[in-house]
């Protein structure tokens, strides 16, 4: 009884929490959210789905998981030796490091775009040479990816950061004085140690790249059916007062976001079920 | 994995099976709202290039706010065609090289297949009896109208009543510039765009008038019913044009000025202007205009370049940083 | 970026180098490209554009509704990953999935949706604007949007972190005899508190530069709820790319400027809390004080 004191709050400091905690997630972001589906099915669940089976935005959802997926070996690579190096060394100018890799989220997204189309535009810096090579970024898939990526450029590094800071670095130093090879140390200690934080890092960087408007739409030239992802469709949906194919796609972008539910889950469980075996294994030696 | 796989090859084919099936492939860079009126009129044109010149066209649509859609054309975004609502943007390509110089006249009516007018929206059975722009400067009255300064929306009401206002007895630019600040101090906020503004003021429920394109109201009425608002026509307010005009740089790279001429062509024959005023635009064809005249009631309108001697010296004056707009928020 | 006279774990140089040339790349030669760009106008010019009236009203919305919004988002962000992390609660898994919401729903819907619920007549409007108190469109509604565009980074970088606390370390605090207050103070706070500081950084960051969802709800109305990325919107639609540069410049300067001052800060908090002492003394550091 006496132990559990100083490690748990007394009941109503923990009921206090709960319902600070809970009342500002219902009221910022509950009900938004129940707004959005409220709009998609403000005519009834079959008009939803119709909305949903527009070929426009079906091509839309196909465009905007493939740039999710093509941007995140890049931000996971990226997030993980930027932690590595700033959180396991020291070195002067780690916080001047630290707030350049900031710097993207600082960036407004229209600002972001137009750095893009300052470079590789047609009266752009490369501009002229790529028009000579017939090489399209712009107004293309290549150029959505790079504004993507420069959007969630941060994310994972970011995640990761505080977290390896706390954990030092005595585990890996052990791993690698017992014999451990660097490639080893990083699979068998470092890696599961991380793995929560990389997990978020990718949920939120991935939610990021979907989500994302600005930027993407400066740089997609909005050709439909070829460069609209899901949140440029929802926007020209909208303007063309067709409320409920875009709150409807935007749906679909939420639902995505949840789809992160899924995969933690899936996670959790499986480390779960990893060292209950361990423990039976374990078991009669330990007793 | 393989997911992965299947969306990256995805990914990929959707960028190359664009090309392979047409002859040719026109690409129209046009403003936000213009879906409806091409959705119809591409298929036309498409049957009507077949029988004529036995080629398949493949059409493709990219809409957005008219000024970063020239924007992007200027840098490198390949459209044959451009199909604004404001002419300033389309010179803004004249001076950039990429229209021809006199692109206005190489198309009837200023280039422009068909038109539109600023009008009110006001609740059901006027409450507050909105007649005319006067009424709307009112006090006590609250106008729901999208940024001035950065929407061409905005920026049509904002010259309707300037130029109302300058054709008052007594009136100049002074007295319109005065006018303008007491119709603008009855706006509670700036709309982010047209279709913003109607959700305030239909959903939201705020102001008791809202200024927009008379085809607008059309569209308003498909998404929130008929009965729900009227339309005021002001004593005077502004013929909103509509202007088109061939990329010459993308046509003549991509070999594609013949369908191209042929496309913006075809808006201004019998079909492509009985497709307009389906969509609640003002044909030019005048007897298709008397045709939809119950659609389309006469009113008393006035063009940019008749007031103000232009669209591009309009927005230098008022909208550019320092303009007229500025001036009435910042008194310096 | 000196290297110090021995390291025991590898890949240093691997890790940096490919850090700083990915940096490079990506992010370092773009916003070079847009100084190198906006620097055309001279710094005379720069200078006149930031300062003008609409300029430094617009500065002074942006730069305090993201401070008020990413202050919100740490106190509460702080409450919403501590009973994430501690305490059972049905639909916790669901709860857990919804911070991230705010990322993948694009700005524009996230806007639309927000000015709708704080209208005169939305679901939260229709109680709020009978107490005197308005949010949409006004500088609160600027406040609102951003808080919900940014709410996702200070809760996602302290869950990590609250996870990785030991127990143990509060059991040992709790047996010397320190209160569960006194722990928290002594023990988890200043474990937790870089990474509280990132988040709101990271908050403060993000708020600056939004525009999508700010637009819908803030009335946009100039000197009064004029935000800086409205302004560079503006000079685009004049099609003054080397203004909207200038400005971005500008904006990009100041949050530069602040991102480092946090980020020294963070650094020296977590250096002087850094735990290289055996646990039993921190642990004996809070109980000592009982």
């Amino acid at each position: 009884m006496k132990s559990t004191r100083a490690t748990q709050e007394p009941r109503w400091v923990r009921y206090t929490l709960l319902s600070v905690g809970l009342g500002f997630l219902f009221f910022f972001l509950g009900l938004p959210l129940v707004a959005v589906f409220v709009e998609a099915l403000a005519q009834g669940l079959p008009v939803y789905l119709e909305a949903l089976k527009e070929p426009e935005t079906r091509s839309a959802i196909g465009l905007t998981v493939g740039i999710a997926l093509a941007v995140l070996p890049f931000n996971i690579v990226f997030g993980v030796a930027a932690a590595w190096a700033i959180a396991k060394f020291d070195f002067k100018g780690k916080s001047l490091l630290i707030t350049l890799i900031d710097l993207p989220f600082a960036v407004s997204p229209v600002v972001a775009g137009l750095i893009f189309i300052l470079l590789f535009g047609a009266q752009g810096t490369f501009g002229p040479w790529l028009a000579e090579h017939d090489l399209k970024i712009i107004f293309a898939v290549p150029g959505m990816i790079i504004a993507t990526l420069f959007i969630t450029f941060p994310f994972i590094a970011r995640e990761l950061i505080p977290l390896m800071q706390s954990q030092g670095k005595d585990e890996e130093e052990a791993a690698v004085s017992l014999g451990a090879s660097g490639w080893q140390m990083f699979w068998r200690v470092t890696l599961p140690n991380i793995k929560w934080g990389l997990l978020y890092g990718v949920i939120l960087s991935n939610a990021r790249a979907m989500g994302e408007f600005g930027a993407v739409s400066v740089v997609s030239g909005h050709i439909r059916g070829e460069t609209n992802t899901l949140p440029l469709h929802v926007e020209i949906l909208y303007n063309e007062y067709n409320a409920i194919g875009a709150f409807a796609a935007a749906s679909i972008l939420a639902l995505l976001a949840l789809v992160t539910l899924v995969a933690k889950t899936i996670v959790e469980w499986r480390m779960k079920k990893e060292t209950e075996m361990l423990n039976t294994v374990l078991a009669p030696e330990k007793t | 994995m393989s997911s992965f796989r299947k969306s990256v090859s995805a990914l990929l084919l959707s960028l190359v099976a664009s090309a392979a099936l047409a002859d040719a492939t026109l690409l129209n860079a046009s403003y936000d709202v213009a879906r409806d009126v091409y959705k119809d009129f591409n298929p036309m044109f498409q049957k009507y290039w077949k029988a004529k010149a036995g080629e398949s066209l493949e059409l493709k649509q990219s809409h957005g706010g008219s000024t970063k859609q020239v924007r992007a054309v200027a840098d490198g975004l390949e459209a044959d065609v451009v199909t604004m609502n404001q002419a300033n943007d389309i010179e803004f390509l004249a001076d950039k090289g990429l229209v021809a110089k006199d692109w206005a006249k190489k198309f009837p009516n200023n280039a422009s297949p068909y038109t539109s007018a600023m009008v009110f929206i006001v609740r059901k059975g006027n409450p507050k009896a909105i007649k005319d722009w006067s009424d709307v400067a009112a006090p006590g009255v609250q106008m729901i109208i999208p940024h001035p300064k950065n929407t061409g929306n905005g920026r049509n009401t904002y010259l309707s009543a300037w130029a109302w206002a300058l054709k008052q007895p007594g009136g100049n630019d002074q007295k319109a510039q005065e006018f303008l600040g007491k119709l603008l101090k009855n706006a509670p906020l700036f709309a982010a765009g047209g279709r913003d503004a109607t959700t305030t003021f239909m959903q939201r429920k705020m102001g008791d008038v809202l200024i927009t394109f008379e085809s607008e109201a059309e569209m308003i009425a498909k998404e929130f019913g008929k009965g729900e608002f009227e339309v005021v026509y002001p004593s005077l307010t502004m013929q909103t044009e509509f202007p088109v005009a061939l990329v010459e740089k993308v046509v003549d790279k991509k070999g594609t000025r013949k369908q191209a001429q042929a496309y913006l062509e075809y808006l201004w024959s019998k079909d492509g202007q009985e497709n307009a005023a389906q969509n609640y635009l003002r044909p030019r064809d005048p007897e298709l205009l008397k045709k939809y005249a119950a659609q389309f009631p006469a009113v008393k309108t006035f063009t940019v370049d008749e007031v103000f001697g232009g669209a591009n010296k309009a927005f230098a004056v008022h909208f550019k940083d320092g303009g007229s707009f500025d001036q009435i928020y910042v008194q310096k | 970026m000196a290297a110090k006279t021995h390291r025991v774990l590898p890949g240093f140089g691997l890790a940096l180098g490919y850090t700083l040339v990915y940096l490079s790349l990506l992010i370092l030669l773009p916003l070079g490209g847009m100084v190198l760009k906006a620097s055309e106008l001279g710094f005379g010019q720069i200078i006149d554009i930031a300062l003008s009236e609409r300029s430094l009203a617009a500065f002074r919305v942006t730069f305090g509704a993201s401070l008020i919004a990413a202050l919100i988002n740490g106190f509460f962000g702080l409450i919403v990953a501590w009973i994430l992390v501690r305490y059972p609660f049905p639909g916790k898994r669901f709860v857990d999935a919804l911070v991230d919401l705010p990322f993948a729903l694009p700005t524009a819907v996230a806007g639309i949706t927000l000015a709708t619920l704080y209208a005169g007549n939305g679901w939260l409007g229709r109680y709020i604007e009978p107490l005197g108190f308005k949010v949409a469109y006004t500088p609160w509604g600027i406040v609102v949007a951003l808080t919900f565009i940014t709410l996702p980074f200070v809760v996602r970088t302290l869950q990590p972190v609250i996870e990785d606390i030991e127990t143990e370390v509060e059991e040992a605090a709790a047996s010397l005899g320190a209160s569960r207050w006194q722990t928290f103070v002594k023990v988890i706070f200043p474990a937790i508190f870089p990474a509280l500081l990132t988040g709101f950084a990271l908050a403060f960051a993000r708020a600056v530069g939004e525009y999508g969802s700010v637009i819908f709800i803030a009335g946009n109305l100039p000197l009064i709820s004029e935000i800086t990325p409205l302004l560079i919107i503006s000079k685009l639609e004049q099609y003054d790319v080397l203004g909207a540069t200038a400005l971005a410049v500008v904006m990009l300067g100041l949050s530069f400027i602040l991102l480092l001052a946090v980020n020294v800060l963070q650094w020296w908090t977590a250096n002087r809390h850094k735990n290289n002492e055996p646990l039993e003394v921190t642990a004996a550091k809070a109980g000592g004080v009982a």
